[in-house]
């Protein structure tokens, strides 16, 4: 055996990023740690309340709406975006002039501030002003979003699918040019139909990128704020009221820091595991025959 | 099973075009008898695969027809001509079983459980895939995922051809040699017509009853592995095939007699005297000989000798003519000299790079 040379400057090396991380990430998770045990009555003065603030959120029927709220949001735009994006991605040219063109569009949505994107639909959604809202208030379709929760949702939704929808398309689509010819051509020969080349060529091929653009969709999704809050600011009453609305509500709002703090938490770590059982579930769909040899 | 003929194929990958150098394909016409052994033999990018894929139909030509029997199928879907057709590089359908990728073919064309399950079973015994018959395909190895290829194209009892494109590439050598031959049985009992493209002659003088060599989009050549050896009939053909190739320098014709560097040359027979100046003696290293200084035969000067094991090359050179002999014994060395020995029977003279016959040009 050869004897390693042990080298502790290596620790120095490693200091910068160390100190990056710790500032970045640590310190102010540990804060939030640090607030969410405790409890204040102004003046900065703080005494120990233990995982009251835990207990306290859990059982909260206001959290119990918004995480609720949340679950629906992601489970819908997910039904939709994925799809969708798979879809479109098979329709895109896969040569010639049409490839630029179809990648620039494709591309525009995810090139806006998430903040314009709210305000263009809000205005687009106006029933006075909007194009679109006027153009349905004008068919006679009762659509306001300002009132009816049931519309706010459908533009909340509309919107996300047309921000992101992009996302999956491009990921998918990039999937699908990695297929060699040859899969499509022995498909051919074999006398495979159009069905079953999606079922046993692309969509194993495309099973890793969809892995990330689910996992990134859940996890942008999961945690929208600035859209919903531009468009409809929670409303009407808590009807898109979702969990970090909520959570800026409690903290900023109500100034609250202790539930604040401890729903953060809870949001974060239920974030962390939704996102680990996606992982886990996606990757071992197509392996489970592993275990089988 | 039918005869299938290439009728004036042209193929250009750029579309219809006046300039020749367009065409990866260059106007070919050929018969493929039914259940025939046939190898497809080039260089790399001469257009064995691009040919390959026009008969499949995966390629529609630009010019020309495609007639099974008398049926006209150039228009036809690769459905419709009943082929199969393996690749190079293993395809598989990763989420299926080994079962499943070699039943898909029968699958999609509606055959029920009873029929595939017997005809998958029996080909997964002849390639050796029986052990692994219920894995998922995805985590074999390359030469076992190319042997499920091999199968999707062998499962197909009715087809009209099957082609396969340089399958064995991926395969090692020694399993090269066994699948080889049980293509071979397979053909002799199944009487498939099969078209086997390759850049290897060894694989293709092994497997073919039939060879066709291709050189830069055209047919040069189409014989048994004998007449590619004895009466190369392109001095493409006399070079690619061989180990060493053959031997090919200019010369002059006088009638019986070939010109090299001065030295005259018997060849047996008379020859019209050539229009093209571009006139090629060549004449194969196994049918050379070489004698010591002095006694019969050209003058040459020994430049190297390779000893490979079985036999030795000697590379001898008549002025700065080279020509490469084959012998099993040598004594001489590297900068003696000797006398270059070669029977008329064996010499071929090429006019324009294409083999000329005495008596006729």
């Amino acid at each position: 055996m050869i004897q390693k040379q042990v080298n502790q400057k290596a620790w120095f090396m490693v200091l910068p990023v160390f100190l990056i991380v710790a500032f970045s990430a640590v310190i102010p998770l540990m804060t939030v740690v640090n607030y969410s045990v405790q409890d204040t009555f102004g003046n900065n003065v703080f005494s120990w309340y233990g995982l009251g603030w835990f207990e306290e959120i859990i059982h909260s029927p206001r959290f119990h709406d918004a995480f609720l709220r949340q679950l629906l949001f992601s489970g819908i735009i997910l039904a939709i975006e994925i799809p969708l994006g798979i879809c479109i991605a098979l329709a895109m040219p896969k040569k010639g002039w049409g490839v630029p063109v179809c990648l620039v569009t494709m591309a525009l949505p995810l090139l806006i501030p998430w903040n314009v994107v709210g305000t263009i639909w809000q205005i687009f959604g106006r029933v006075d002003i909007g194009l679109l809202g006027h153009t349905l208030a004008q068919m006679g379709i009762n659509y306001n979003y300002v009132q009816d929760p049931l519309a706010a949702w459908l533009t909340v939704i509309v919107m996300d699918v047309w921000h992101w929808t992009s996302l999956v398309v491009l990921l998918c689509y990039a999937g699908l040019c990695s297929i060699p010819d040859a899969y499509y051509q022995a498909a051919k020969i074999d006398g495979a139909t159009r069905l079953a080349v999606f079922r046993y060529i692309q969509l194993p091929k495309m099973q890793r990128v969809l892995l990330i653009a689910v996992l990134l969709r859940f996890m942008d999704s999961f945690m929208i704020y600035t859209e919903p809050f531009v468009i409809t600011g929670g409303g009407p009453g808590n009807s898109t009221t979702f969990l970090s609305i909520d959570l800026v509500k409690m903290a900023i709002g109500q100034f609250d820091l202790g539930p604040a703090a401890a729903m953060s938490l809870i949001y974060f770590l239920v974030i962390l595991l939704l996102s680990w059982v996606f992982y886990t579930v996606m990757s071992n769909v197509g392996e489970e025959s592993k275990g089988g040899h | 099973m039918a005869n299938i003929t290439l009728k004036e194929i042209a193929h250009s990958y750029t579309g219809e075009s006046e300039n020749p150098d367009d065409f990866a394909l260059k106007r070919l016409d050929l018969t493929w008898r039914d259940g025939g052994a046939y190898a497809l033999l080039g260089p790399s990018g001469c257009g064995k695969t691009t040919l390959l894929n026009i008969i499949s139909g995966l390629l529609i030509p630009t010019r020309g027809q495609i007639l099974f029997n008398d049926q006209d199928v150039t228009r036809l879907s690769t459905e419709q001509r009943n082929i199969a057709q393996i690749f190079q590089f293993p395809v598989i359908y990763d989420t299926m079983t080994v079962f499943e990728n070699l039943a898909f073919p029968l699958k999609n064309r509606g055959r029920s459980k009873k029929e595939i399950e017997p005809r998958v079973i029996a080909l997964a015994q002849m390639l050796g895939l029986e052990n692994s018959l219920h894995t998922k395909a995805q985590h074999l190895t390359a030469d076992l995922k190319q042997k499920i290829s091999l199968g999707r194209g062998l499962i197909r009892q009715s087809v009209n051809a099957i082609l396969f494109d340089e399958p064995l590439t991926v395969i090692d050598p020694q399993m090269k040699w066994e699948l080889r031959s049980q293509l071979k049985h397979l053909h002799k009992k199944f009487g498939f017509t099969m078209i086997y493209v390759t850049h290897d002659q060894t694989e293709a003088l092994t497997f073919a009853d039939e060879v066709v060599v291709m050189y830069e989009g055209k047919i040069v050549q189409v014989g048994t592995p004998e007449e590619l050896f004895e009466k190369p009939a392109h001095t493409f053909v006399g070079y690619f095939i061989g180990s060493p190739g053959m031997n090919i320098v200019p010369c002059e014709l006088q009638g019986r007699t070939a010109l090299v560097k001065g030295q005259s040359i018997d060849l047996g027979t008379s020859y019209a005297s050539p229009t093209s100046k571009n006139v090629k003696l060549g004449v194969r290293p196994e049918h050379l000989s070489l004698n010591p200084p002095g006694e019969e035969g050209l003058p040459v000067r020994i430049v190297k000798v390779d000893d490979i094991g079985r036999h030795k090359i000697v590379k001898v050179a008549l002025d700065d003519a080279i020509f490469n002999v084959i012998m099993p014994e040598v004594a001489a060395m590297t900068g003696d000299m000797g006398s270059l020995v070669m029977s008329s029977d064996h010499v071929n003279i090429y006019v324009d790079e294409n083999r000329v016959t005495g008596g006729t040009l």
